[in-house]
């Protein structure tokens, strides 16, 4: 399963993360976030130790999102070294979101 | 060893593929379901559905679709979550290419590839996606709470999407080229007695302005030639829809536009290939119109493998 992540944590979860960290910023009123979510989890478990992947719920965690401009969802930002360094935009494939990561893995 | 062969391979897994494979396991096909992204295809961009029979109250693009999954689960679902890139025939049977290089086989195939949101084609459009140009309402209309924004279109979804987006923004600027829209009545009167939506008839957007993200749009009026700029902090776009059937080209025939020609039987060109829902050549799409051609695309590719087996 991917990890819940807040504005509180998002500094000490994913900024001074050791690892490459996938964010998928979702929300309950989204119907390609929750299409998305089974993909999601599933690469949490493939990727377990490479990348860790985690999920925020823009709606109660206003501040991250506006911070990284998102205006849309699902937006995945992958981070690496406190740096956001791919973004995607839009409900996409396992094989999209694979090839984005393998480039920082 | 031989390879697996199928009965039958869907290809698309929104309300037309769903619906054709639905069918395809109520006649004991042998069958596999081929998806790119996520199940459901456009009609998860539909934030509330009103035209499908059997829900008075109407129902939610994603509500709708986890209840046709779950009634093809009941039966088996086997779905690969992968992208078709070619199409290939080797005597009965035909070959499904995957973009991770599988190869799927089977004596007959149905295409319900579904369609994708046509782009303007304007400078500003691409670099500003996620960033304030939009084509589904439902997801980031949320993001523009108080804000002004800008909808392109005149159809259906143009007005219907303006409509959902007045329950978040301060105003709606209704952008269209012409001086009357194509969408239902119904809808115009509901647009039109919306105090928060503007229309801007005989108009169309040249460029969208911003560095980090939406701030303005350039539009001309058709009529006057005049152009002038509005303040603007999303532009959502709903002007039609474009087959996604480029690696199909030459293999069977396409219409001028890139959708799917078929016969009375949902047949394509290529015998045994059959192809449902908004990737097929026609006047009208709608979820209802999907399912039903995917019922038909299912029934007559199950005479096919029929027929073959017989042979």
């Amino acid at each position: 399963m991917a990890c819940k992540v807040t504005d509180q944590d998002f500094e000490k979860e994913v900024l001074q993360s050791p690892i490459p960290v996938l964010v998928d910023f979702w929300a309950a009123w989204c119907g390609p976030c929750r299409a998305i979510a089974p993909i999601i989890d599933e690469l949490a478990e493939e990727l377990s130790g490479k990348v860790k992947v985690c999920k925020m719920n823009v709606d109660e965690n206003p501040i991250t999102p506006a911070k990284y401009g998102i205006r849309a969802i699902p937006t995945l930002i992958i981070f690496k070294d406190s740096q956001p360094v791919e973004t995607i935009v839009g409900a996409v494939s396992k094989a999209t979101i694979l090839n984005a990561l393998n480039k920082v893995m | 060893m031989t390879e697996k062969v199928y009965d039958l391979i869907v290809v698309g897994g929104g309300p037309a593929g769903l619906t054709a494979y639905l069918y395809a396991k109520r006649a004991l096909l042998d069958v596999c379901l081929v998806e790119k992204g996520p199940i459901g295809g456009q009609v998860l961009l539909t934030d509330w559905i009103e035209n499908y029979p059997g829900f008075p109250e109407g129902v939610s693009g994603f509500d709708l679709i986890e209840l046709f999954k779950k009634q093809v689960e009941k039966l088996g679902l086997e779905v690969k979550y992968d992208e078709a890139i070619d199409l290939t025939v080797d005597g009965n049977l035909k070959i499904v290419h995957l973009a991770t290089g599988e190869k799927l086989k089977a004596y007959s195939v149905i295409l319900a590839l579904g369609a994708a949101p046509k782009r303007l084609g304007i400078p500003g459009e691409d670099a500003l996606i996620g960033k304030g140009v939009s084509y589904c309402a439902v997801c980031d209309g949320p993001f523009f709470r108080d804000e002004i924004v800008a909808v392109v279109g005149g159809g259906d979804t143009a007005l219907q999407e303006s409509l959902y987006l007045t329950r978040f923004v301060k105003k709606v600027y209704l952008i269209h080229r012409r001086d009357s829209f194509r969408a239902i009545p119904i809808l115009q009167k509901r647009v039109r007695g919306n105090p928060k939506i503007e229309l801007i008839l005989n108009s169309v957007v040249r460029e969208i302005h911003g560095k980090e993200k939406v701030e303005e749009i350039l539009v001309e009026n058709l009529q006057t030639g005049e152009s002038f700029k509005l303040k603007v902090s999303g532009v959502f776009i709903f002007i039609g829809l474009r087959p996604q059937t480029e690696w199909l080209k030459g293999k069977l025939d396409l219409d001028e536009n890139g959708f799917i020609l078929t016969d009375k039987n949902m047949e394509t060109s290529l015998p045994g290939v059959f192809a449902c829902g908004d990737c097929v050549a026609k006047n009208f799409r709608q979820i209802v119109i999907a399912c039903g051609e995917g019922a038909v695309a299912s029934l007559s590719a199950e005479e096919y493998i029929q027929r073959l087996k017989n042979a």
